[in-house]
């Protein structure tokens, strides 16, 4: 993670093992953009200069170019395919299919997060139906990404892949949660998180699945759920 | 809708989503003809289901027989196939980040906080009153004194996001008590000049349609 200060006047402010940051720090290597990374203490509280670069929602990731603020990790990561063309775009040149990168990332913001949550948080007839759920999700991403080697397919690595990479490492603990192993749900992804994983980009920002297990081992303390 | 040159669009939609109306107020505005179909959304379409097989929701665009969903998605989509025509976005990537931002602020929060509000019975629902009246005046902040939220460019994409929900307002006062003339003033009047516009009032839903049918809604869950 880059930490000098940057000549792109670059500043993540971030959470070590938000998915939703990693997007971020994944989209800035893949442009070799160099970058101050600020880590904001979440479970300490929040700090003064998030709430004000965040005042609607409050949370990270916020990226600031030049002090100006640009919030929401997909609508961040498309600011960077614009604002520095000349870097690798994450986004196909091509508007159909930009129009299907969308909706594959808005699939995966709408669904994975919460669903994976609910696995862990809840227990009973409720946890049983997130995991139903969860396959379902993987299953159909499985149909989406089909033979091609990553989500971008002949654009190569691309904002599907920055998208849903970050969630690989949670893999583990869905599948202790949900007692299910993404191997045989979905091989295809099972194959194509081991092939991302070794992306230089993606290995550099994502933690290992024990520690994204003993991070919801805290969550669940803090929240009082046994 | 009769075509000059026919450039392959097909919405399918239901006039009662403001989903929908953005789409029907963008390809207004960029002049765009295309076939619209009614969707009977108690009696899904072939089409609609083969087409939005994950949500089974309106709107879908097609284009040439290839679909494009999401509402947002589908506006930029119609400025990136179709550059010759008025963009929605601005050029300036900060700005267009800016738009892209409340634009899903509306998405989560405007409509999310709407639905909640017509869905529970009983007293006010002060929260939901409350958590509306702060959207509405975060909204207004964003606006500013501008014409419109698209500021220099114009009536563009955010102004398209909102507008849909503009002739909600009157319903949240008559129902829930949010007085957005009062709570927003500026954002009542930049509705009010959205309404000026034929793209807009051509396509979305006039106030009291909005509450005939939110009436029609609570009867039908037992609230009064």
């Amino acid at each position: 993670m880059a930490s000098e200060k940057s000549s792109s006047d670059l500043t993540l402010l971030d959470f070590w093992v938000s998915p939703f940051g990693q997007r971020v720090r994944i989209a800035l290597a893949e442009k070799s953009l160099p970058y101050e990374y600020v880590e904001e203490d979440l479970l300490a509280g929040k700090s003064d200069r998030l709430l004000q670069s965040n005042p609607v929602h409050k949370k990270i990731p916020v990226l600031l170019h030049g002090g100006k603020p640009v919030n929401e990790s997909l609508i961040i990561v498309q600011y960077l395919d614009e604002a520095f063309p000349d870097t690798p775009s994450l986004l196909p040149a091509d508007p159909y299919a930009r129009a299907q990168a969308r909706f594959w990332a808005d699939y995966v913001d709408k669904k994975v997060y919460d669903c994976g949550s609910r696995l862990w948080k809840l227990k009973g007839e409720p946890q049983a139906q997130a995991r139903a759920e969860m396959l379902e999700i993987l299953k159909t991403l499985e149909t989406e990404l089909g033979d091609k080697e990553f989500f971008g397919g002949e654009h190569g690595f691309g904002f599907v892949d920055a998208a849903f990479a970050p969630f690989t490492p949670w893999f583990m603990s869905y599948e202790k949660y949900g007692e299910f192993k993404v191997a045989e749900v979905a091989p295809k992804i099972a194959a194509w998180a081991e092939r991302v994983g070794k992306r230089e980009s993606v290995a550099k920002s994502l933690y290992s699945p024990d520690k994204v297990y003993d991070f919801i081992g805290v969550l669940k303390k803090m929240y009082g759920i046994e | 809708m009769a075509a000059e040159k026919n450039v392959g669009l097909v919405l399918l939609n239901s006039s009662l989503s403001p989903f929908g109306q953005r789409c029907s107020i963008a390809l207004a505005e960029k002049g765009l003809p295309h076939e619209y179909v009614e969707e009977d959304l108690a009696a899904k379409s072939d089409l609609l289901l083969r087409s939005n097989p994950i949500y089974k929701q309106v709107p879908v665009l097609l284009h040439d027989g290839r679909t494009i969903i999401e509402s947002l998605i589908i506006l930029q989509y119609l400025d990136e196939a179709f550059p010759d025509t008025r963009p929605l976005l601005p050029t300036d990537p900060y700005e267009r980040a800016q738009a892209r931002f409340w634009a899903d602020y509306v998405d989560k929060k405007v409509y999310g906080c709407g639905s909640r509000l017509y869905m529970v019975k009983g007293e006010p629902q002060v929260p939901a009153n409350i958590e509306m009246a702060g959207i509405l005046k975060t909204l207004e902040g964003e606006l500013g004194e501008k014409e419109f939220f698209g500021g220099e460019h114009g009536f563009g994409f955010l102004d398209i996001a909102l507008v849909p929900f503009s002739t909600w307002f009157e319903s949240f006062d008559k129902f829930w008590g949010v007085g957005v003339a009062e709570v927003a003033p500026k954002l009542a009047a930049w509705a009010a000049r959205c309404m000026e516009r034929e793209s807009v009032s051509k396509n979305v839903f006039s106030p009291e349609k909005v509450s005939d049918f939110i009436g029609e809604m609570r009867k039908d869950l037992g609230i009064e």
